[in-house]
């Protein structure tokens, strides 16, 4: 039996997304609760979205979510009490501190990886690099989990500080260019997004297209002509719904409270398109990989974070949205607890921090601990891996079931790790 | 006594073992006070070695400032100089007060002489940190300044506030009274100098020293300040010292620099270190004979010494540490380190003296 029907006629393209999502394998019962009709309505009516906050370069956890004041490696900021009573954070986050009720610190974080590259793997994708397998990142596995198939807008889309859009196939791995991230550079939407005046929409051109595209399927089908065929028809839908990714339509007030500077605008844009149907945002901000002067350009960058982080909790609180929003705020990894001799904290995996907010989380908690200056983890170490499990159980996930890429099961998420289930509502 | 700087040397090395991050000699010369990570003011006696630990504050000492009170010290009865291994010194403790602001905005008054000194006032002065301290030549009056974009003057008697000058829009970095004591400048994170009127509270004018600032839009921040500040004794000129040529900000990959302005009109003349060495300059000042001399560190430090005439780097020191700070003794010939690695090394730049002959 020819099980593909794609002209190469190999096996490598059976699992697909209607395997996955209920076609009867084995293993998938999980998932196949999601064809029912009335699971579709429910998802839909309570799509799950992720936002991931990611502070390139690796934030200081000391000088954020885990300060260690008058220590040794405590540097010169306070901690400052929160909304939650015994919790403080780094002054520089006064706004963060007001809304810690809506906040879950794990600041038990070992990912032993202290290059940057590898720790943004490990953080993005659950897992450390592995030769002969590219595992998907955050928001592929979330796009295809969560997205609606008939969703008009791409479901994982990333907002970059500098301008550079793009498509980013890597970034799906074997869950195919579907699921992979659209770059918005400096929030600007996708090149080409609205059609040249010069170009008409003739329905006869169209049917035109059509005609050969399936004159050509029929002999020539393999998954790339799919994904031409898919990323076509996913990208007519886009560009009629041009107006999403335009962050000027939002309330000029809205514009104000977030701040009027890139990461201002970047956070409204992600807060428009997660309101538009948009299953994952990626927000960088740029740069915390501070080896330098630690201090002052945390005082600049998280003073430019703090209050459009606020803004974008409190807004989507405002408009019952974070009950189906996961907020994450993450990095490569943390800084170093020792300060070097120009005032700069280098790269330090053994010990951070990472905040959530939102959907499926217990809201006001702190769950792991670090020794007095910050060192190493004393209580609940947890690694990427269980942060990944804890990311789609949030989600109403199972990440323990598998993904079938060539035929061989693949788990959504380490199977060495769990769940931090101390955390999960 | 004659400068050499050439002959520059260690006179002492003075271990605290914490980071230090600034030093001041009091106006006796007798103590140098180093501030450093521990949120601690170390009091070092330079003539008998004794260190005692100043605790008040609760987070770093960048500026501090000396105010002596020569009327409580009767002109006959100041104490002969006493020599110790070429620096000069006085041997009775003179009562002054010391004055140190901190990265909370707190700005703490000492009695420096003191065996144990404690903070007997206290002002919440900025909002952020405290960046410098200086304090009027009459001693009236005490200025701070800091990441509110705010300097401000305040009654060294009392703590009084006395005025707030308004118009940097960035971190005020440092400042320095002009030596008539009718002006006061002020220097923020993009290179901005104001130069302001005292009696009116005005400002005057504004030099250009932008050199020292570049936003590295790689890495999406400002990076520069001016460091140290320091007028020549005449106040005719103007010295500042920073970082410049910044490639890398996260890095600190750039080099130090020194800005020299004539006051009379206003011009600067960069004063640069003759090797290439990356980092930042932290302390400048000025000899008695005019020769500029400032020091700072990237991997290791740095003392140079520049002659203000033609922006030669005359002479270069090597210190075993980053040189996060410098000052100058009142005597003229003898400086201070406060290192990254804990110690406050002490320089003088006497010329060495003769070796006696062999008998």
């Amino acid at each position: 039996m020819n099980i593909c029907d794609y002209a190469c006629g190999t096996a490598d393209h059976t699992v697909n997304r209607r395997l996955f999502l209920g076609g009867g394998a084995a293993g998938l019962a999980g998932f196949a609760g999601m064809t029912t009709p009335a699971a579709a309505r429910e998802l839909k009516s309570v799509q799950k979205r992720m936002l991931v906050i990611f502070l390139s370069g690796g934030v200081s956890q000391l000088e954020t979510w885990d300060p260690k004041p008058n220590t040794d490696t405590g540097g010169p900021f306070r901690a400052i009490p929160t909304s939650v009573p015994g919790i403080h954070m780094s002054e520089l986050l006064p706004e963060a501190a007001k809304r810690m009720h809506l906040l879950t610190l794990v600041r038990g974080i070992n990912t032993k990886e202290d290059e940057h590259g590898r720790g943004a793997t490990i953080m993005l994708t659950g897992r450390r690099t592995e030769p002969g397998l590219v595992y998907p990142h955050v928001g592929a596995v979330a796009a295809k989990l969560l997205t609606d198939k008939d969703a008009e807008l791409p479901g994982h889309i990333q907002i970059t500080p500098r301008g550079g859009g793009g498509f980013n196939k890597e970034d799906a791995a074997f869950l195919g260019p579907k699921f992979a991230s659209v770059t918005l550079g400096d929030g600007k939407p996708p090149a080409d997004l609205l059609r040249p005046a010069t170009l008409t929409t003739d329905a006869e051109r169209e049917a035109f297209r059509r005609k050969l595209n399936d004159r050509f399927a029929k002999s020539r089908r393999s998954a790339q002509t799919e994904a031409y065929t898919e990323s076509y028809e996913q990208a007519a839908k886009v560009v009629a719904r041009a107006d999403a990714f335009d962050a000027s339509r939002e309330d000029p007030k809205a514009a104000d409270r977030y701040g009027r500077h890139d990461f201002g605008r970047h956070m409204l844009l992600a807060r428009r398109l997660l309101e538009q149907g948009v299953t994952f945002v990626k927000v960088s901000h740029t740069n915390y990989d501070t080896h330098h002067e630690n201090f002052d350009f945390h005082i600049e960058q998280l003073g430019e974070f703090d209050r459009p982080f606020a803004m974008l909790l409190d807004d989507l609180k405002e408009r019952g949205m974070l009950e189906s929003t996961l907020v994450v705020v993450m990095s490569e990894f943390g800084r170093t607890p020792r300060i070097n001799d120009r005032y700069g904290r280098d790269h330090w995996s053994k010990a951070w921090s990472v905040a959530m907010a939102g959907c499926g989380l217990k809201a006001g908690a702190a769950v792991g601990k670090t020794n007095a200056n910050g060192t190493a983890v004393t209580d609940r170490e947890v690694n990427g891996g269980h942060l990944f499990h804890t990311y789609f159980r949030a989600l109403g996930m199972d990440p323990t079931k598998n993904f079938y890429p060539a035929g061989r099961p693949v788990p959504i998420a380490d199977p060495k790790a769990a769940a931090i289930h101390e955390i999960l509502a | 006594m004659v400068i050499d700087i050439t002959k520059t040397r260690v006179l002492m090395d003075l271990k605290h073992g914490r980071p230090l991050v600034g030093c001041r000699f009091d106006s006796s010369g007798r103590y140098l006070f180093a501030s450093s990570e521990d949120d601690f003011i170390v009091r070092f006696d330079l003539l008998t070695r004794e260190k005692v630990t100043l605790a008040g504050h609760s987070s770093w000492v960048r500026g501090m400032a000396f105010v002596a009170k020569p009327t409580l010290v009767p002109a006959a009865s100041i104490p002969s100089l006493a020599i110790l291994g070429g620096l000069g010194a006085t041997r009775k403790p003179t009562p002054f007060v010391l004055l140190s602001g901190d990265y909370h905005g707190n700005l703490l008054w000492w009695r420096g002489e003191e065996d144990q000194p404690k903070p007997f006032r206290t002002v919440a002065a900025h909002a952020g940190w405290i960046r410098a301290v200086a304090v009027s030549p009459d001693r009236a009056a005490v200025a701070t300044c800091g990441n509110d974009q705010l300097v401000k003057l305040w009654s060294a008697a009392d703590g009084r506030p006395l005025a707030t000058l308004e118009g940097h829009t960035s971190h005020v970095y440092n400042l320095a009274f002009h030596p008539s004591g009718t002006r006061l400048v002020s220097a923020d994170l993009k290179g901005n100098i104001k130069d302001w009127d005292l009696a009116t509270g005005k400002l005057v004018r504004e030099l250009d020293a932008k050199v020292f600032h570049k936003y590295d839009s790689g890495f999406g921040a400002d990076i520069g300040g001016i460091r140290g500040i320091a007028f020549n004794a005449a106040g005719t000129q103007l010295a500042c010292i920073g970082i410049t040529n910044v490639s890398n900000a996260f890095a600190g990959v750039g080099n130090p620099l020194v800005v020299l302005f004539d006051l009379a009109d206003g011009k600067p003349k960069l004063l640069k270190p003759k090797d290439a060495f990356q980092g930042t300059g932290w302390g400048v000042n000025f000899l008695p004979d005019g020769t500029v001399v400032g020091a700072g560190g990237g991997g290791q430090g740095r003392i140079w010494f520049w002659n203000p005439a033609d922006a030669a780097n005359t002479h270069t020191v090597t210190v075993p540490t980053n040189a996060r700070d410098m000052a100058l003794h009142p005597d003229g010939s003898t400086l201070a380190i406060a290192g990254a690695n804990g110690n406050c090394l002490i320089y003088s730049m006497n010329q060495a003296p003769a070796v006696p002959p062999k008998k």
